[in-house]
């Protein structure tokens, strides 16, 4: 296989995140998210599998499998069943309209490509494009969070978030402690999402809407 | 038995997590927990005198060995005062058996996670350890339960995620300008070798990672714009975990900002990253200095007076120099001491009052003159009164700045003065009028407090020759 070949399946896998970090951006159902988030963490497992391939590096393999098994089908499957158990599969709030976070997003995805490539000439191609699109992915996310007030939908913002950095890692060639790295952020993420605050949050407030917790902010009133 | 100590350091925590963990009996657990911290502090002191061969995962320097002595040592006396507090947690109803097992893991975990970010040669093994570390403290921030800890433990969590991503990013890319010179794999993420080739390192690079670095730990820092997690963890959080924040994971991620600050002053391409770390310094302190006078909650009062201290510290290093230096290594020192034993004395007038609200706390010298005193020479100190500590390490830093550059000492004086203001009201309404509350004896432990207060004016007064010229060596290493 020749080397532009490898490239491009390398670029168009790490656009593809940028692509889905879009759609996550105007799903404006519980349902419509976790889709786009499961095909968030599919394209991410390509991508890393692909990584371990052209660098040859074994152990990236486990990556792509962790993001495989724990974020495209665990996790989503999970939260389907907490939004189901909730009840809040319905239409979720937004802060700002669609239209302007697309804008918002657009411009943080120029940003990314115009910090990023100019300051790595002198790494190799992929792992130039593959840090522009993770820096895109990762200013994505954070724009998700911020847009959202949901509880559920601000985990799945921090995921894919999670998700950019990942692939950053991965298209640093011979990164160590990559998969170390990942475990950790699933770790993270399991203890969160499952062990403390959902259960907590419907516990006391029968709502995971994080506007609820607002409220109780102890220094305003 | 230096390799002994430094796996002592980092192993006690963590076998003492299980055995925590399963122990149901909470006065033999809160025993064992201070005997763990104990041992960690004993180990760490071997580790002054004889030093383990560096490798690519762990390092032990002049620079992280004295932090590792004040993070083991604050653990210790922060366990002691944990016992005593915990007992009238439970008393009230507030803690449960159950919580409590989880409480006692969780200081380990997060004691060990802080030793081994201290320890960490590796950048990316210091990132996982500060990582753990966080995710331990936003546990214990929400384990009361109550509405306000969860909202407090939700937005510490998606803060210190944030900045905790950011920071990644930052390795990620420190890792690829290494990657060039020192070639793929382990020995690029070494600190120890990043140090020694940072002149060859790509200065573009090396900018745009220390900008994540800065703004990801910086988050951890507590320094504004991103301090916004910090007031309600430390308000909502049981009172222990309020001074091991303070005092300690603050320090741990300015150490971890340090780090790359003496990568960086090792290239001359790069950017000088004093302008940015004082202009953080600056705003942190001046508008934490503001904060104070508005503030309701006594526990929120020292979380805000914390952000000021920690701009104060960046703003020493960014300055950079001898001397500032110096400054800023003191100041760490003994802002630690003495905000912990703050929090020492703040955890039992709270459960003594049965609130945090400062209206309703009043008249304190005349129901309980010892903690009063306490208090009033833990704040007295952290104000920058002489003669202690903290008044010395705060005179450097202004002096060091009027000597250099005149005009940013305006804005930092007028900050320090401003907090001082704040302080000294709050003090005073503390501790005279008409007592409030109950007039009951407290069961208190004043050793970890006193101790902490003696050693702050005990630096105040006379700091030991070997320990000047240590900080001062320390200090050139700094750049």
């Amino acid at each position: 296989m020749t080397d532009a070949l490898a490239f491009d399946i390398a670029h168009l896998l790490a656009g593809g995140m940028v692509l889905v970090s879009f759609m996550l951006l105007y799903q404006d159902r519980m349902n419509g998210i976790l889709n786009a988030f499961t095909l968030h963490a599919l394209v991410l497992a390509a991508a890393v599998a692909w990584q371990a391939h052209i660098q040859s590096a074994p152990h990236l393999y486990l990556t792509a499998v962790i993001a495989l098994g724990f974020k495209a089908i665990v996790i989503p499957l999970a939260l389907r069943q907490i939004v189901q158990r909730l009840g809040i599969h319905r239409e979720i709030e937004k802060v700002v309209g669609v239209g302007l976070t697309m804008l918002a997003g657009l411009g943080l995805t120029a940003l990314a490509i115009l910090v990023v490539l100019p300051v790595t000439g002198g790494a190799d191609a992929v792992a130039r494009e593959d840090l522009a699109f993770s820096l895109a992915v990762v200013l994505l996310g954070l724009l998700m969070m911020i847009t959202r007030r949901n509880a559920v939908s601000q985990i799945v913002g921090f995921m894919s978030l999670e998700n950019g950095l990942i692939l950053g890692a991965t298209g640093a060639r011979g990164m160590p402690l990559v998969v170390e790295v990942s475990v950790a952020f699933s770790v993270l993420i399991a203890f969160i999402v499952f062990g403390v605050f959902l259960f907590r949050i419907r516990e006391r407030f029968d709502t995971v809407d994080v506007q609820a917790l607002d409220r109780f902010r102890g220094d305003r009133g | 038995m230096s390799d002994l100590a430094l796996a002592a350091v980092l192993l006690v925590p963590a076998l003492a997590i299980p055995v925590l963990a399963l122990v149901p009996a909470y006065h033999l657990s809160a025993r064992i927990n201070v005997a763990a911290t104990l041992v960690t502090w004993l180990a760490s002191l071997v580790l002054l005198g004889a030093r383990p061969v560096p490798g690519d995962f762990l390092l032990v320097d002049d620079f992280n060995v004295y932090l590792i002595v004040l993070n083991t040592f604050v653990g210790f006396t922060t366990s002691i005062f944990s016992a005593s507090y915990i007992d009238h947690e439970l008393e009230t109803g507030r803690l449960t058996p159950g919580y409590l097992r989880f409480y006692h893991a969780m200081y380990q975990a997060m004691m060990g996670a802080m030793n081994l970010a201290l320890l960490a040669n590796n950048v990316g093994l210091m990132w996982v350890a500060v990582e753990v570390a966080t995710v331990t403290t936003v546990l214990m921030v929400g384990v009361y339960r109550t509405a306000e800890a969860l909202e407090a433990a939700w937005k510490y969590f998606i803060l210190g995620s944030v900045g905790i991503s950011l920071a990644f990013f930052g390795t990620i890319l420190i890792y690829l300008a290494a990657q060039e010179v020192l070639g793929e794999g382990l020995p690029a993420m070494a600190w120890s070798r990043l140090v020694t080739v940072s002149g060859l390192l790509d200065p573009d690079l090396l900018n745009l990672s220390f900008v994540f670095l800065l703004v990801g730990y910086g988050t951890k820092v507590g320094l504004a714009p991103l301090h916004a997690w910090l007031p309600d963890a430390h308000a909502e959080g049981p009172t222990p975990i309020s001074a091991v924040l303070s005092g300690l994971l603050l320090n741990v991620a300015m150490f971890a900002v340090l780090r790359f600050k003496m990568v960086m002053a090792g290239n001359p391409g790069a950017l000088a990253p004093g302008p940015l770390m004082i202009t953080m310094g600056l705003t942190s302190l001046l508008f934490a200095a503001l904060m104070l006078y508005r503030r309701r909650d006594i526990k929120r009062l020292f979380a805000y007076s914390s952000i000021e201290h920690m701009g104060i510290i960046t703003f020493a290093f960014g300055m950079g120099g001898p001397l500032a230096n110096f400054a800023g290594l003191l100041h760490m020192t003994m802002h630690s001491l003495t905000k912990s034993a703050i929090f020492f004395a703040v955890g039992h007038i709270a459960q003594v009052k049965g609130t945090q609200r400062l209206a309703d706390i009043r008249g304190l010298g005349a129901t309980h003159p010892l903690l009063a005193w306490g208090f009033a020479l833990g704040v007295v100190a952290i104000a920058g009164l002489p003669p202690m500590g903290v008044f010395m390490s705060e005179f450097l830093v202004v002096t060091s700045t009027f000597a250099r550059e005149p005009l940013l000492a305006v804005p930092l004086t007028l900050g320090l003065l401003t907090a001082f203001g704040a302080l000294i009201l709050r003090l005073q309404g503390v501790l005279f009028g008409t007592p409030t509350g109950s007039t009951a004896p407290v069961r208190a432990s004043y050793l970890p407090m006193f101790a902490h207060l003696g050693l702050v004016l005990l630096a105040g007064l006379w700091l030991p020759p070997p320990v000047v010229r240590w900080f001062e060596h320390v200090a050139a290493l700094l750049g």
